[in-house]
Parts: C-alpha cells; structure tokens; sequence
C-alpha cells in the first residue's frame, strides 16, 4: 500500500503552550488510521494543522499528501484535495431537508438555479452509499443523532472525499448506532476510502483501526499496528503509565433504602398519549450505586428528569420516598429539598452556564448556602468554591475561571460540585463521563465511591456497559420505558443485559 | 464603580473588563471634552454651564431610569419595545387623573406606577409562562399603548399640571444646611458621594486582595477613582452655584445605586443573570425561571411609568406624541453599556455611562444647531461603533 498521508515533524505553538512537538503521522492508502490520547493530547490541533485552519506557516513541519508537499491555506485548499472532517458537533442546518444540506455550498446548480431533480437523484445515491432509508426530503431535525452523522459522511462523499476525518463519532451514538457506523468505515474502506477515527471509545477502535496512533502532552508514542492492539497497551501509551484497574476499587457496603420510587409514569410532553415511562418501580439504598441501563432512546433520562421537578413528561403519576416519607418532587426547587440533586447528561447545554465562573455555578443551585436575606456574600461563596475545588481536584488557575476554558473531566467535577453544595442524600448521574477522558473518567469514578462511602446513594445512568459493570452494585435494565430487568453486581454481565433488552 | 469583583473571572478576563468599562468611561470624557471645545469655539458659550449640565441631567433622568430595568429584561435574554408607549400612555394618564380628575399628587404617582406594574404584568404574562418571544409581545405592546394614549388624550395635549406635580422633575432639593447660593447641601451631598464611592472601592480591593482575586493596578485604581470623585465635585460646585440638586437626579442616582447593588449582590439578582447565561440550566438549577422573566418585566412597567410622569412633568402637559423612540434610545444605552444581545451580561455601571453618552451627545449636537437627520446617523454611528468595539475585544480575549 502506498502511503496517502505523510505529516513530518509537526510543531505547533500557541503564545505560552506547546501544543505540537515534533509529531509525526503516516496514513496509508486505503487504511482506518485511529488517533487517539486523553483530552488536551493535541489531536484536533493536529487535524487542524491537517485541514489548513491553522495556515501553511504557522506550524513547523512538512505535510505530503498523495505524494506531493501541501501547504493548505484554510479549509477550502484542503476539501479541495478531498481531505474532509467530520467534526464532534455536527454541522448540519437543522431546518433544511437532507438533499439540501448534503449539497450545502457544493449546489448542483447552473448559473445559480438548482436543478433539484439532479440534485435528488444524487442525494438517493449517496444515502443509499451510507446505508440510509430516508427520503431526500427529510428535515434534518426530525432524525436522530445516529442518522444525521450518516448525513454527515453522505454530505463527505458527495464532495469526492480522499480523505475522511472523523473527530468522535461515536461520542453521542448508542451501541448498535455505533456498530452501524463502524461497519459503514469498514464497507467505505472496502471501496477504497482512507480514514482517520479521533475516538475514546477504546473497544471501537480496536475493532476497525489498521493502525493507532497514540499523542500525548502534544508529541507522538507510538503507532501501533493492527496485530499488536490490545485495550491495555492502549491506555498504557495514552496515560503513560499501567492502568491495572479502571474502575477504583470499593468495599460494597449498601446499606438501608434512601430512595424508593413506586409506579412511576409520565407521558411525552408533545404528544399527550404517548406513554414514555411506564410503571417505573425502582430503589436505591445508602452506600450504594445503581445502574441504569439501556439503548438511547430506552427512557433514561426520561425516567430521571421526570422525577426531578417533573423536568420532562406531562401527566406524571406515581409516588417518590425518601428514607421511608413521600415526597413532593413537583418542581426542582422541591426535588431538591426533599434531597435530590440531577446531574444531567448534557452538561454544556443544561448544567453549565458556560460564560461565568466556577464559584458562580458551584453556588447557583444552592444561592441560599452563601447569602444573608438575598444578599450574597462573596467571601463564603468563594470559600465554598474553594474547598470543593480541592475536594474535587478541579484543575484551574483560580475559581473566577469561567467553565467554558475548562476541559469537559473539570468541567463535570464543577457539575458535581454544584450538586453536592445542596447536601443530597440521592445523586442521579446521567451520562457522567461522556465525553471524558480516560485519566479524568477514573477521578469521576473515584469521586463516585466516595459519594457513596459517605451515606449517599448514586444512581448512574449510562451507555458504556463496560462502566456500569464496574461500578455499581446493582443494574437496572430500561427497554422502551419500562424496567425488564434488575441484576446484582454478581450476575450481570453484558450479554445478560443485552439479552433482557432484545426480550422485550 | 466599587463593583470590580462582581461576575469577573479573575486574571486577564477580569483586566479585560476594566479595560472595556474603563474604556466607555475615557470615551465619555473625549465626548464632553470635545463638545467643551467645540462649543466654546463655535458659539462662545460653556458647555459645562450650571444651567446645561443641570439640564443634561434633567433631560437624561428618563433614559437612565428605563435603562435600568432595560438591563434586567436585555440580561434576561429579551427586549421590551414598548416602553416609550408606556411611558406615554402612563404620562396621560397622569394627567387625566391629575387634571381632570382633580386627583393630589401624592395619589396619582403611586397609582400611576402601578398602573405601568400591571402593564408591564399584561406583557410579562405572555412572554414569561406562554413563552411568546418579548419582541413580538411588546411590539404588539408599542403599538396598544400608541393607540390608547391617542384615545385617552383625545389626541390633544393635556396640561398645564399644578405646581406640585411639575416638582418631579423641575423641583430642586432645598438648602436645608447653608444659605442656598451657594447650595452647600448640594456640595455636601455630592462629597459624600464621592467619599462613599472610593471608600466602597478600596474596600472592595482590600478584600479582593486577602482572597489573591487579580487586581487592576493600584495606579489606575486611584486614577480612576479621583477622575470619578473630581467629576462628581465639578458637577456638585457647578449644581450648586445654580439651583442645587434636582430632584430628578436625587431619585436617579438612588435607583443607580439600588439596582446596582440588586444585580451584583443579592441571590434574585444573580437568578436573572442565570436565566440569560443558561435557561435550561438554570431551570435544572431549581431557578424559577418563568417568575423572575415575569418579574423583570413588572418591574420595567413600574419603572416606564417612572419616567411616563417625569416627561410629562418636564414637558408640562401630556401629548399624544410623547416618547416616541424612546424605547431606541434606553435600548441603545443598554447596549453601549456592554450588555449582551443575548443575554447574561451587562453591569448597571456600564448602562450609566452609555446613557450618559447619549445624553450628552443629544445635548451637545443640540446646542451646535447639528439637524435632526446627522444627529441620528451619529447616534447610529455610535451605537454601532460601541458594539464592534464589544465584539472586538470579546474575540481578543
């Protein structure tokens, strides 16, 4: 196989940092070439050295690509070559039809009119390419998340892509919407497309990836070959160092029922008979962490956000106890008091207000905690902001950060921080480590046994099997709104929950 | 400005801020500095005359105190188009009650600001708990309250008011120390302005710098401080030698200090900022969000209706006319100030002083006989210049 990409001595420094030193990246013809390393590795610098948003110039180095030298003055130099990214945050118009977003900018046009009986024929082409059964038609919006990356790839194989970055893809997809994309990498590979996977999720890219290189603090380790890729080699060159355990290891200790929920339904806000979660029975003890698990789309969240402030769903029923007491969960400020505290999946969207600072959105739930009659004391409020930063180990200058500069492992602890400043006796995790990495997902799981060694109890809901097995004590099995299933720590495995979730 | 510490975020970011408010301030002075000139040379007159800057403020106090609830509703992630009609339609109704009703005015003031509190309720309701955008409610609100002005009016004007009423606007606070020229409560008052603004600042530095927060250099400290504090005894000598303080400015400048303190240190005040940074977040956060929007607007009706009976009074008799584009012009201040379009942003400081930007240049164009056509592609031109200038430093940082 001849080689396609060649990136020699790459060198990129930002006043203060150096983000590059030295890397070097060889892709071949025809190859799935994994890229992977923790956050802040200098992967996105890196492929944006490679796409021209930083400019011929302004790194030190040499790119060849398909055996010349390039030197790409923005993006449009390099999709000009067919190199194409695909970024984490899909840049799709949600309002558009899918013909019109898969030919946004690249138009089949004379003179300026769209000719849209050409422009459909393709579109039905590049869908039918991607393994997608959509009309061209389709709003973009009206399709999941799995659907719109399929989107995305049409939209690169319609401009005559060479070159196919994919900055975690995966990152928002369920399970089988990720093999579903795996197996659309490998199909493209068979036709003849070279790609690069950016990715966390270490079993994907074991399962698809010729070759993995491994970038940390901004230099290259090593390039592995296919025959020599194991998950713990993996992690070994990403962290630098034998991760024996992943998960932290903890004396299950459960003790009493903290919270119990009885019957609980809700149906969809919008269309009033859809039932979305259905006769819901689940409890949580202290010293404990439960799991949820279950496809996307299973009623997850769903089931969390309703029972905290009746955040999603209308027509709620059903009854919620802690420590043996109903309670009154109808809106989050009573959710809250009564000892429950959320933490979303979507930190960005929903936990964060990303342009203030960290001592002002560890105080924001729990205002009360740091004023007098409504005024705030400012000391207090940093003093609280303070201690849990060193609780927490959030790693930043000073608490008048603001969490937008912060990576997403720090940016979860401040989330975290928020919660616990209103005392919970019950913490319902969503999602908690998506979009983390490795390092900072084994500080999460750690904060979490502590959570729960204090008398809490922690109710994990995630995607990532592998983490649900390590780290709860029980798991709760979620399909279609309802529980199916309940396994303790002991009997569960991933085949046993997948098997629950296909029998129902 | 003894309010460095609020919502920065230490180090360079909060240098930034300084740099921009610091930045609005400079340019006020350039303005009164250039008119000062201009006017001297052109027409032979001062433009720091007793009697002008007394009418700067007089002519200013509607802007300021609209701007001040503008803040709150632009921080909250909306706008409200309609306050120059409320403004208007709560002026006429002070006159009705006033002169053809025969009402006192220690009656019809605070039931005219209730009266802009339902209004601002009437809006707030749609926008708050049907989520109808603020734009197209108080749109609808700018034109229901043009017509009900025009009906209740009779599309006449409607005055003269009886002295007492004139006194919210052109009343001065008596000498009640000296012997009145010249005005040394006036002179009195003002220095204990100035002494409580540097004292409330230092302290803030003190206490900033027993945390290890980042500090402005102490030079530009005291600069800025003794800029701020010999302004406001310039101000106060020159009040007083003319009539002393309007009352006017005595009502402004509580509120200024009011909603300052209300946004930067009380819990509902930060609730609102949160609302505008992170809706969705803030709802999670167990955050009211749908009262506090509701809130803001009430208190933006009740602050309308303020300024309706302050025009009104400085005007003499209510017309159908009034406050037309004054919406654009409290709107503007907001934004020159530095608040955000979306929301989450903005400091009641920084509203001052673009209030006062404005006001100044309406006054100085004014007296340079400027036509009313440049002085609004000025105006524009400022305006525009002050956001890109926003926009500029923002994607410096």
């Amino acid at each position: 196989m001849t080689t396609l990409l060649e990136m020699r001595s790459i060198t990129k420094t930002f006043p203060g940092v150096k983000a590059l030193d030295n890397v070097n990246l060889t892709v071949r013809e025809g190859e799935i070439h994994a890229l992977v390393g923790e956050n802040g590795a200098g992967k996105s610098t890196l492929m944006k050295v490679l796409s021209g948003v930083y400019p011929h110039g302004s790194y030190d180095g040499e790119i060849r690509f398909a055996g010349q030298e390039a030197r790409f003055a923005g993006i449009h130099d390099s999709e000009g070559k067919g190199i194409i990214i695909i970024h984490q945050e899909l840049a799709l118009v949600p309002l558009l039809s899918v013909a019109e977003n898969l030919f946004l900018g690249n138009e089949v046009a004379q003179g300026g009119i769209i000719n849209w009986r050409e422009t459909f024929c393709r579109t039905e082409d590049l869908l039918a390419k991607v393994g997608l059964n959509e009309p061209p038609t389709a709003q973009v919006d009206s399709l999941g998340v799995g659907k719109q990356q399929l989107i995305e790839i049409a939209k690169a194989l319609a401009k005559d892509v060479r070159l196919l970055i994919l900055d975690e893809p995966t990152a928002a997809l369920q399970e089988n919407d990720s093999q579903k994309l795996l197996d659309l990498l490998l199909e493209l590979k068979a036709q003849g497309i070279t790609s690069i996977l950016i990715s966390h999720k270490l079993n994907e890219v074991s399962r698809v990836a010729d070759n993995i290189t491994v970038l940390r603090d901004g230099s290259t380790v090593a390039t592995i070959p296919r025959a020599e890729i194991t998950e713990d080699r993996i992690i070994r060159d990403m962290v630098g160092r034998d991760m024996a355990h992943r998960y932290p290891e903890r004396v299950r200790n459960p003790g009493e029922v903290i919270l119990e929920v009885r019957d609980w339904n809700a149906f969809h806000p919008e269309h009033q008979d859809r039932q979305v979660i259905r006769n819901v029975n689940f409890t949580a003890r202290r010293g404990e962490i439960v799991g949820i698990a279950g496809l996307m789309g299973s009623g997850r969240t769903e089931l969390a956000m309703s029972l905290f402030g009746r955040s999603y769903g209308r027509n709620i029923t059903g009854q919620v106890l802690i420590d043996g007491t109903p309670v009154d969960c109808s809106t989050v400020v009573k959710a809250v008091d009564a000892g429950l505290a959320y933490v979303t999946e979507d930190r960005k969207a929903l936990g964060l207000v990303l342009d203030e600072p960290i001592q002002w959105n560890i105080s924001l739930a729990n205002l009360a905690g740091i004023a007098v009659n409504g005024v705030i004391n400012r000391m207090r409020e940093q003093e609280v902001a303070e201690g849990y930063r060193r609780a927490m180990n959030i790693r930043t200058p000073s608490v008048f950060q603001k969490v937008v500069n912060l990576s997403g492992g720090n940016q979860q602890k401040v989330v975290l921080s928020k919660w616990l400043f209103t005392e919970p006796k019950v913490l319902i995790l969503d999602e908690p480590t998506r979009g983390i990495d490795v390092g900072a997902k084994f500080e999460i799981y750690g904060l979490m046994n502590r959570l729960a060694d204090e008398g809490r109890a922690v109710v994990m809901i995630s995607s990532e099997m592998p983490e649900l097995l390590g780290m709860c004590d029980r798991i709760y099995v979620m399909n279609e709104g309802a529980l199916v299933g309940e396994l303790t720590a002991a009997e569960a495995d991933q085949e046993r929950i997948m098997s629950l979730i296909v029998n129902h | 400005m003894a309010d460095q510490t609020a919502g920065t975020s230490g180090g360079k970011a909060s240098l930034n801020i300084n740099l921009r408010e610091n930045g609005m301030l400079m340019a006020l002075i350039a303005i009164v500095f250039f008119f000062l000139v201009v006017v001297r040379v052109t027409q032979g007159v001062d433009f720091l005359s007793a009697q002008n800057i007394t009418n700067l403020f007089l002519q200013n106090s509607y802007v300021i105190i609209m701007a001040l609830g503008m803040l709150l509703v632009i921080v909250a992630g909306h706008i409200d188009l309609s306050v120059g009609s409320v403004a208007a339609f709560t002026g006429a109704v002070s006159a009705v009650l006033t002169i053809n009703l025969g009402w006192p005015v220690w009656a019809v003031i605070p039931t005219v600001l209730v009266i802009g509190g339902v209004i601002g309720a009437a809006q707030g309701y749609w926008i708050a708990y049907w989520r109808i955008p603020s734009f197209i409610v108080t749109l609808a609100g700018m034109l229901v309250f043009r017509g009900l002005t025009l009906w209740l009016l009779g599309g006449q004007n409607v005055g003269p008011f009886p002295k007492s009423f004139q006194l919210l606007s052109t009343g001065f606070i008596p000498d009640i120390i000296g012997p009145g020229k010249p005005n040394l409560t006036a002179l009195a008052l003002l220095a204990l302005a100035a002494a409580a603004l540097i004292y409330v600042g230092w302290r803030a530095r003190q206490r900033n710098a027993a945390y290890g927060m980042a500090q402005e250099p102490i030079g530009l400290f005291w600069i800025r401080n003794l800029i701020v504090a010999g302004t406001l005894m310039f101000v106060g000598w020159k009040l007083a030698s003319f009539r002393g303080l309007p009352n006017v400015l005595v009502v402004m400048a509580v509120l200024t200090v009011l909603y300052a303190f209300f946004t930067e240190a009380t819990t509902t005040g930060r609730r609102i900022y949160a609302i505008g940074g992170n809706l969705k977040a803030a709802k999670l956060s167990g955050i009211n969000t749908e009262r506090l929007t509701f809130l803001t607007f009430v208190n933006m009706g009740v602050l309308a209706a303020l300024a309706g009976m302050i025009v009104t009074a400085r005007l003499n008799s209510a017309t159908p006319k009034a406050g037309v584009g004054f919406e654009l012009d409290v709107i503007a201040a907001v934004f020159i100030g530095g608040a955000s379009m979306t929301g989450g942003s903005g400091k009641i400081v920084g509203v001052v002083i673009g209030a006062f930007i404005m006001g100044v240049m309406n006054n100085g164009m004014s007296i340079l006989g400027i036509g009313i056509d440049y002085q609004q592609v000025i105006k524009g031109l400022v305006l525009l210049a002050a956001v890109i200038f926003d926009v500029y430093n923002k994607s410096k940082s």
